[in-house]
């Protein structure tokens, strides 16, 4: 005898075409000019701000930089569906998402700039900061997330991570936690097709990156993230399975990098342009305005509005952060300890000698 | 406390006292809630703080490490544990890449205050990767503290201190001594603090200096050294990141000697570091070089050859003889005689 003990599928949602046609019946809030007008605001600005900060970059004004171009939509509707209460435990590429959760975005230009000051995130809670080493901020979420539940708020967590993420063991550790544990998390993964230089394929064989969440017995599935639409119904639901008490759930976010890596990536060495080309036209800006404009939410005079206040928001940003006064030697002393054990102080001194005692 | 308990014990009453006061503490760990623990160092808890507070994990330590950081971000305070120090290696990215960042890294908005402990240390016979000492890798990282206990009062002190603290501490405890002596150790939820040495017997003529499981041996050295007039002070470091060189200091100025004494090896071991220090800062002071008694520089032997690798009372013995003669040699040359 020989039965089929587990079988399933993975769902892939997206509702608007790559020109913004509806693919089926949208849901009913669509037809409204909110939120989706916000989200193209938002998304609109994040673009305008990553466009400064790679000027920024090559200008020798800003250090080296992770472009978010083409991520816009996930981190903009899952920055909008968040509350307050929640918690973000993002990755490096979480800009505009950070910006929404109140991280003024001259701070995140300190971070790339590196200041230490760029990532104290004054208006951010309990938000947890950048992590760089990849995958290890899903641990986080798994730990913020049980912390919430051990507290009983009805509150979720929601972790981003990229498709290169999930071939870590932290990756596969969290959401197996997470699943023992009934967490009330929300896993993202920003499927750009690249981690660096290595393509999607070359990171995992399975058909889609989600079902990994089925191996920890946790609901997965895809959607188009370059669709706010879809986007936007996927991970409310799963917000609110979290904040509920059904536990944690995980979101494979289909998108594309439009970008290189960072400044210091030349995406050219390895990736042909025809498949760039390609990519752009699923870009998600572009479907949202078309979409807004088929249905009269949206005009041309609005369009240049509002790329405007994006463009000035962004200046008065970048001067800002220009104007930043350098931060003083002793930062790299502070908060290492809760208080400062007394055999450092005699560093302070010699970290203010060292490199010319301009501080 | 009207009995006696050992070290083992005192980290139980330690962990339960914690459990009892602050309902931020949570443990979690393989094998630590029903089981108690594979050496019984929370033995009980579960059952009496319930499983939502004393919590077994699935088998992974990356994910002990880093669920304890998210707690602790979220202001709890996670007190976890890794079965066997020959297991921590897993949850060092997170350890230093986060544990001992997270307060520096947010300027102060999110900080990390767990404890993560872990039995260490060679002598009990166990199989291959039970039995090593890898404290200095950790004692290397700023932001980390590392804390040693090697008495049961201290182990009650000492932890207590660890939890209540608002940095992340890694706890070692000595297993070999785990249930060597008792000792009674009043359960009044006082902390020792975790920054400072501990000079469990004073002396003038030499400085012997370890921690953990070696403490033993530095005392019953220096009893037998006593009996030869021979009068040592024995400092237990316990804190190996910061360490308390004001105390270290102070007592080598004064003995013009010191032996430290460690189980890991001695090549870029805690003894090296202490070394360094006493000899940039007492030159001129010193009656003779610094000596170290370490675990020997290869890796840690299956369990019949332990004792060959582990430093014990004679080696500590061959040890101060040597400073002591060395100092004689150099008395003998200044004096222009022998
Ligand atoms: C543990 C670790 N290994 C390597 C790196 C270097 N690195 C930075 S980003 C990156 C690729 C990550 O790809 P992915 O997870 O898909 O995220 P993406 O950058 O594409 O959004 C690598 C290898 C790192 N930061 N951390
Ligand atoms: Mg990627």
């Amino acid at each position: 005898m020989r039965d089929i003990v587990f079988k399933t599928e993975i769902a892939l949602t997206r509702y608007l075409s790559a020109d913004g046609k509806p693919l089926d019946t949208l849901p009913p809030w669509c037809s409204a000019a909110e939120p989706l007008t916000t989200y193209y605001r938002w998304m609109v600005l994040a673009r305008q701000f990553d466009q400064k900060a790679i000027a920024l970059q090559r200008t020798g004004q800003l250090g080296t930089y992770a472009s978010s171009l083409g991520a816009e939509a996930i981190d903009v509707v899952t920055g909008h569906l968040m509350t307050p209460a929640d918690v973000l435990v993002p990755y490096y590429r979480n800009h505009a998402l950070q910006m929404i959760r109140g991280t003024p975005m001259h701070d995140i230009l300190l971070y790339w700039g590196g200041d230490e000051r760029g990532n104290s995130g004054a208006a951010m809670g309990r938000d947890l900061p950048n992590a760089v080493p990849i995958a290890t901020q899903t641990l986080h979420a798994a730990g913020a997330a049980a912390a919430l539940k051990y507290r009983h708020q009805p509150h979720a967590v929601v972790c981003l991570c990229g498709d290169g993420a999930t071939s870590k063991g932290d990756f596969a550790e969290a959401l197996n936690l997470a699943g023992v544990w009934h967490l009330p998390l929300v896993m993202i993964v920003n499927n750009n097709q690249w981690a660096i230089s290595v393509p999607r394929h070359m990171q995992c064989a399975a058909p889609t990156l989600a079902q990994k969440a089925l191996a920890a017995g946790i609901p997965a599935e895809q959607v188009d993230g370059n669709d706010a639409i879809a986007l936007h119904e996927v991970i409310e639901h799963a917000l609110v399975r979290a904040r509920s008490g059904k536990g944690p759930s995980l979101i494979e976010a289909l998108s594309y990098r439009l970008s290189d890596h960072t400044t210091a990536d030349d995406a050219s060495r390895y990736r042909a342009p025809e498949k760039l080309k390609e990519a752009w036209q699923n870009d998600p800006i572009r479907r949202l305005r078309h979409y807004l404009l088929d249905q009269g939410l949206w005009d041309d005079a609005q369009e240049r509005a509002c790329l405007d206040e994006a463009q000035n928001r962004v200046q008065s940003a970048v001067e800002q952060y220009l104007a930043t006064p350098p931060e003083p030697v002793e930062c790299m002393f502070e908060y290492l300890y809760a208080e400062r054990p007394e055999q450092l102080s005699g560093q302070i001194d010699s970290a203010r000698i060292r490199g010319g005692g301009s501080a | 406390m009207s009995e006696p308990i050992c070290l083992l014990e005192a980290v139980n009453l330690a962990l339960a006292r914690s459990l009892q006061d602050d309902p931020e503490v949570i443990l979690f760990g393989e094998d630590i809630g029903h089981n108690g623990g594979v050496f019984r160092a929370t033995d009980g808890l579960a059952h009496r703080f319930g499983a939502h507070r004393v919590v077994d994990t699935p088998l992974a330590e990356t994910m002990i490490a880093g669920t304890a950081v998210g707690m602790a971000t979220q202001g709890l305070r996670p007190v976890v544990e890794i079965q066997f120090m020959g297991f921590i290696f897993p949850a060092f990215e997170q350890l230093i890449c986060h544990a001992a960042r997270m307060r520096h890294r947010t300027r102060g908005r999110l900080s990390c205050p767990m404890v993560l402990r872990a039995p260490f240390g060679g002598g009990i016979h166990a199989p291959e990767h039970h039995s090593e000492s890898t404290e200095a890798l950790l004692a290397h990282i700023p932001g980390l503290r590392v804390v040693i206990p090697s008495s049961p009062a201290r182990a009650y002190g000492l932890l207590l201190g660890a939890i209540h603290s608002d940095d992340p501490v890694i706890f070692l405890e000595p297993k070999r001594i785990y249930r060597a002596s008792r000792t009674l150790v009043e359960d009044n939820g006082a902390a020792l603090p975790i920054d400072r040495c501990f000079t469990l017997r004073e002396g003038s003529d030499l400085t012997l200096i370890g921690f953990g499981a070696m403490i033993p041996e530095c005392l019953d050295a220096a009893e037998q050294l006593a009996e030869r007039g021979i009068d040592c002070e024995v400092i237990d470091v316990a804190s190996l990141n910061p360490i308390d060189y004001d105390t270290l200091l102070a007592s080598v100025a004064k003995t013009g000697r010191a032996v430290i004494v460690h189980e890991a090896p001695g090549k870029g071991g805690v003894g090296a570091d202490i070394s360094a220090v006493l000899g940039e800062q007492l030159w001129g002071q010193l009656r003779a070089p610094i000596i170290r008694v370490t675990g020997l520089d290869t890796v840690m032997p299956y369990y019949r050859n332990e004792m060959h690798y582990l430093p014990g009372v004679s080696d500590i013995l061959d040890a101060v003889n040597k400073s002591l003669e060395a100092g004689r040699d150099e008395i003998l040359q200044a004096t222009g005689s022998g």
